[in-house]
């Protein structure tokens, strides 16, 4: 096949970020949907080896830690529970179980492509509590804040939320922080970007002098994102937005305030990182009759590590899926060890699917 | 049952085989080879835009016995019901199955109907109302000038080009959406059709096509993975070349699906000698299922396995599917 019927745009591109590339540089795409673009466009490739992209902490099942799966499950155990849920949590694997080896012994979980769909069910079955598991990064938390508040103008009281939302900007203070790491750019993620605007990530050019692009999802923005950071790193770092399509300075302001009407901040524990402040919502007092861990007698969970699992260095940019020893080995789509095997949106799936070959 | 038999499958299947109604159906023995395959179907929803379960059990047995190169004859179709499944229901699905075969110029000589249980109806917790399951079972003939010849991966060779005669994803993206699960609605047909016309047509130009296949489940990414695991060669296709409709790839953003994954009803992939490629082209895209025709990629002795040339001119992998697509969160 002959290249130069190749798309000119993106090819120009590629030469011009290949000119300005004169050193070993570490970027991090820290959004899911942006690794899984990138090993699916073949952007590795084609990339001048020197610049190297690492994934971030940007899947949201990937973040969530066994624990909480181990307290999901520990809620489908519970007599007239269903568990609604999204399609990506059912194969995560906790201490002993998943999901979906729960559902296949007979416990009530469903998968729901949407929140409103486990409201609807609630409607539907009055005897029974359902449960939706909350996860997600600001993309999802403002739609199922609308359910919640749609759930009380209702008066649905057997709907309930097990609230294991993440928030972007603190992970990535702590990466910042993390005196191992050299990452020396971010591209930022276009989906919750949408939702919270550029200025949350303010700190990370103020304070850490990072520079920042905020990106799209097709072959071309990811190059231009890539490329404005490396006229950053020779200029100045700022926050910049490629991805002007959809995000403004000031993001969504109408999602953020029926987020802040149901959340409010917590400390949250990731998978690999562990706790990191401020970085995960919990319900208002006046919604805490919706919050499953306030509802349901929960036992004490202890959690059982998988210690050869290297997913945690994975989410941090400490090392690329292709150095874990378990990789296409023991893990595998078909049979994940880790969660970033799991999701679609993790990294070690999409290095698998997209970029390793027998 | 003999009044079911009377006024919906000899109403709508007639032909003088059937209407004998005896315990097998009589056929005069061909000349040539003949193909036999067989298949069930079970899809949910039964109705989606573009096709119904009864249209996709003909449509997906002619392609099977036509991708041999077989033209195909007759069938026999198999019904499995649950009580309480409504008549007007039946009588559509049987109505589709007879002009789906009658298009095709197939018959439908034999014919069986059992009606089980419906336990889960009983017990309250049935989900979608009675259901429906159908087998279709299929013989095809060669024509003569495939007296000495079989279609075969073991007959493709480096050099080769891959055809396509249209558009990916649109069948298993007209069933997400028909499934109603999601919030939101958009333009998908499923492509289901039957191709025996096209192959015939293709074969009588070109009589030695390499092979050929139904990229249905698991997609065009799994039946290249298939056809490469048998020949130790590799097929490198062109990301450009292939032609994936603005609404099923706006899908497959949403949910995070990779559309060369998903199943396809009317489509058939091609090897074929290089110096036959633009002939066979030019005639697929004068047929109706065959507009969108393409040349996607090409063998090559090396590297082994299936890889996509991307957009940037950069190769990857491209594997079997592994397990089912999940949507994804964000």
């Amino acid at each position: 096949m002959n290249l130069k019927n190749y798309n000119k745009t993106e090819r120009e591109l590629l030469s011009k970020i290949k000119r300005e590339i004169d050193r070993p540089i570490n970027f991090m795409e820290v959004c899911g949907t942006h690794t899984v673009a990138i090993s699916s466009f073949g952007i590795r490739q084609a990339m001048d080896k020197r610049l190297k992209l690492l994934s971030g902490p940007g899947c949201p099942v990937c973040v969530t830690p066994e624990e909480d799966i181990d307290l999901a499950i520990s809620l489908a155990k519970q007599k007239d529970v269903i568990i609604v849920t999204f399609g990506d949590m059912m194969r995560v694997p906790g201490s002993n179980s998943s999901l979906e080896r729960e559902r296949a012994n007979g416990r009530d979980i469903r998968v729901v492509y949407s929140p409103l769909a486990g409201l609807k069910l609630a409607q539907v079955e009055r005897q029974k509590k359902v449960v939706f598991l909350g996860v997600g990064f600001e993309t999802t938390a403002p739609t199922i804040a609308a359910c919640i508040i749609l759930a009380r103008k209702n008066k649905i009281d057997n709907f309930f939320v097990l609230p294991l939302f993440k928030i972007i900007p603190p992970a990535l203070r702590k990466i910042c922080q993390a005196p191992q790491l050299k990452i020396d750019g971010f591209i930022l993620p276009g989906h919750v970007s949408t939702i919270i605007g550029s200025k949350p990530y303010e700190f990370l050019v103020s304070d850490f002098h990072k520079p920042c692009a905020i990106a799209g999802f097709l072959a071309l923005d990811i190059l231009e994102g890539i490329y404005l950071l490396l006229r950053q790193l020779k200029t100045s770092p700022k926050v910049e937005i490629q991805y002007r399509r959809s995000v403004r300075p000031e993001g969504n302001i109408q999602a953020q305030k029926i987020m802040a009407e149901v959340f409010q901040v917590t400390d949250s524990v990731w998978r690999g990182i562990g706790l990191i402040e401020k970085s995960g919502l919990l319900f208002q007092s006046e919604y805490q009759n919706f919050d499953a861990r306030q509802h349901f007698d929960l036992p004490p969970i202890k959690t059982k590590t998988n210690l050869a699992c290297r997913c945690g260095d994975v989410l941090l940019g400490l090392i690329t899926p292709f150095d874990c020893k378990l990789f296409a080995k023991t893990c595998n789509p078909e049979h994940p060890v880790g969660p970033c095997m799991v999701s679609s949106e993790g990294a070690c799936q999409a290095y698998y699917k997209y970029e390793y070959r027998q | 049952m003999h009044r079911l038999i009377k006024e919906m499958f000899l109403k709508y299947f007639s032909n003088p085989v059937l209407a004998r109604l005896g315990d097998s159906a009589e056929i005069t023995k061909p000349k040539n080879r003949i193909a036999f395959t067989t298949d069930g179907y079970v899809v949910q929803p039964i109705f989606f835009p573009g096709g119904d379960i009864g249209k996709l059990a003909v449509c997906g047995t002619i392609n099977d016995l036509a991708v041999s190169g077989a033209s195909p004859k007759y069938l026999a179709v198999s019904f499995i019901i649950q009580e309480g499944f409504p008549f007007v229901h039946l009588e559509k699905i049987c109505q589709s199955m007879a002009k789906t075969a009658k298009e095709a110029k197939v018959k439908i000589v034999a014919g069986d109907t059992k009606v089980i249980e419906n336990r889960e109806a009983q017990t309250g917790q049935q989900k979608n109302g009675a259901e429906i399951y159908i087998i279709t079972t299929g013989i095809g003939i060669y024509p003569p000038f495939m007296k000495d010849y079989s279609l075969g991966v073991e007959k493709i060779k480096p050099n080769d080009l891959v055809l396509i005669n249209g558009g990916i994803g649109e069948h298993e993206t007209a069933i997400i959406l028909a499934r109603e699960e999601f919030e939101f609605k958009a333009e998908v047909k499923s492509d289901c059709a039957p191709l025996n016309q096209l192959i015939s047509d293709l074969l009588l130009i070109c009589p030695r096509i390499r092979f050929m296949r139904d990229p249905t489940r698991g997609g065009l990414a799994t039946t290249l993975n298939e056809i490469v695991e048998s020949t130790n060669l590799g097929i490198i296709i062109d990301e450009q070349a292939i032609i994936i409709k603005p609404a099923v790839k706006g899908i497959c953003e949403l949910l995070g699906f990779d559309p060369l994954y998903l199943a396809n009803e009317g489509k058939v992939v091609i090897i074929t000698a290089r110096t036959e490629g633009e002939k066979l082209l030019a005639r697929m895209r004068k047929d109706k299922l065959g507009k969108e025709a393409k040349i996607i990629g090409e063998v090559v002795k090396k590297p082994k396995g299936v890889w996509v040339r991307t957009k940037l001119g950069s190769l990857r992998p491209l594997l079997m599917l592994e397990g089912q697509q999940f949507p994804r969160i964000c």
